[in-house]
């Protein structure tokens, strides 16, 4: 359990002295749902219908660019070499970089959401849906993230590629995080079943993460 | 123990079937009978299907369709069964026909995926008005479309083959989560695309349609053994070639 700690200290001291990754994911979620108006034209109606859907789309997009860095800098520095032999189970290392990765960048983007509640203009209910919808849709995206970026660490150019591996396996999430988001009849089951997901994923996929870290290294 | 040690396990007859000198060896032979099969099987299922069967009651001459779009929708599925099989080979046996495998049903899959998309929206244009709705089925089978392009993307990406086998089939296991998603869509969500009409209970066909779809279906698994066995022949065909030619470089510096 210490040990657990100790990654997920190391990884967030990490990300948090290493510079302004943080700041440029929710930058980054920000802007997406700024631009949407631009794109739609500022219709207030027509943006609060598709609002949630805009707040999901931001949060994939952030989720997806953000995955890179997950195991990049391990591999690279060789402290991924050091995890495969450490005392503790690699798939324990991974649920620890699972845990400081959803800090890093789920949380930020959580925080961020009710400015993009006012820039799309949803009410304050509706903006709640839109951040229980990602409370409990960010893990499971924060799980296939890191599927992805365990298959590609060890290709240099992962960057691409890795969000094109999980985006059709994370689109059970979509659908149901903007079911939530959107509220209407369903949205309790939606929550549910959305709650469920997410707690499969993130049981199962440290296991599926590490085996990939493995056999990548061999 | 020190017995068990001594004698080397008689390999059966599978692990003799399957190493690759072997399988070259047979599947030299098996390509032009199958071939031949197949391509009667074709004939016969064609001929039913366009003069042998009757027009439907409802749909009328564009049921004809089926012939062509369950056994591709159904491969498609099946296909990505293979590879499953296949991945669990890869990081169970570390069997080298295991990769090959994979490696040769990606794009065989993704073709099939890519027919039972086109043919159902050539079919649903007559019979429900439109190309394309946001049904269970139709949205869950583009996502194994969506999959097996990610699949082979990841094959192309890697330089080396065996790593690559490896990394794939860790894909595969967890991409398999949407196969049973797009197998049992007709009946969670009761929307357009009709439940199956073909189980192994039963079928809720006519006799008469039933046999052409059948022999169709026999067709297009053939169709798919022998694409598979060749395209597995000439990857192992290009691995060697890879060896030979790296062998001969590693000569011409010595």
């Amino acid at each position: 359990m210490s040990a657990l700690l100790a990654i997920i200290g190391r990884d967030l001291k990490l990300a948090l002295r290493g510079g302004a990754d943080v700041l440029t994911l929710v930058l980054f979620f920000v802007m997406v749902a700024a631009v949407m108006p631009f794109a739609i034209g500022p219709d207030r109606p027509l943006l609060q219908k598709l609002g949630p859907g805009i707040v999901w789309i931001a949060a994939f997009l952030s989720m997806l660019l953000g995955l890179d860095r997950l195991f990049r800098d391990d591999e690279a520095d060789g402290s991924l070499v050091l995890f495969r032999h450490a005392a503790i189970p690699l798939e324990a290392v991974v649920l620890g970089k699972m845990v400081a990765h959803w800090l890093l960048t789920a949380l930020p983007l959580l925080v961020a959401s009710p400015l993009l509640a006012v820039l799309l203009s949803m009410d304050p209910n509706g903006w709640g849906r839109a951040a229980l919808s990602l409370l409990l849709g960010t893990p499971a995206l924060t799980a296939f993230a890191t599927i992805g970026a365990a298959v590609t660490v060890s290709l240099r150019r992962g960057g691409l590629l890795a969000p094109v591996l999980i985006l059709p396996l994370a689109i059970p999430v979509l659908i149901f995080g903007v079911a939530i988001a959107a509220g209407g009849d369903g949205s309790g089951a939606a929550t549910l079943v959305l709650a469920a997901i997410s707690l499969v994923c993130v049981a199962f996929c440290p296991f599926a993460a590490a085996l990939a870290l493995r056999v990548s290294g061999e | 123990m020190t017995d068990l040690a001594a004698q080397p396990k008689e390999p059966n007859w599978l692990s003799r079937l399957a190493h690759p000198g072997a399988f070259m060896g047979w599947s030299r032979l098996a390509v032009l009978p199958l071939a031949v099969v197949t391509a009667l099987l074709f004939a016969l299922g064609l001929w039913f299907a366009f003069y042998g069967s009757p027009p439907d009651y409802q749909m009328g001459e564009t049921v004809r369709i089926m012939y062509i779009h369950v056994p591709n929708a159904i491969l498609s599925e099946g296909v990505y069964g293979v590879m499953f099989l296949a991945a669990l080979g890869t990081l169970v046996w570390r069997h080298p026909l295991a990769d090959v495998t994979q490696r040769a049903a990606a794009p065989l899959g993704a073709a099939f995926t890519a027919l039972a998309l086109y043919s159902g929206s050539l079919w649903g244009r007559p019979t429900w008005g439109t190309f394309w709705e946001w049904d269970g089925r139709m949205t869950s089978t583009l996502i194994l479309f969506f999959i097996y392009l990610a699949i082979i993307a990841l094959w192309r990406a890697f330089d080396d083959p065996g790593r690559a086998a490896r990394v794939v089939s860790v894909v595969t296991l967890v991409g398999a989560l949407d196969i049973p998603v797009v197998k049992f869509s007709v009946d969670w969500w009761n929307t357009l695309h009709q439940p199956a009409s073909l189980t192994l209970g039963g079928s809720k066909l006519a006799p008469e349609m039933l046999t052409p779809l059948l022999v169709m279906l026999l067709a297009f698994s053939m169709l798919f053994v022998l694409l598979l066995l060749v395209s597995m022949r000439s990857e192992i065909l290009r691995r060697r070639a890879e060896t030979m030619s790296r062998q001969a470089a590693a000569g011409s510096e010595a």
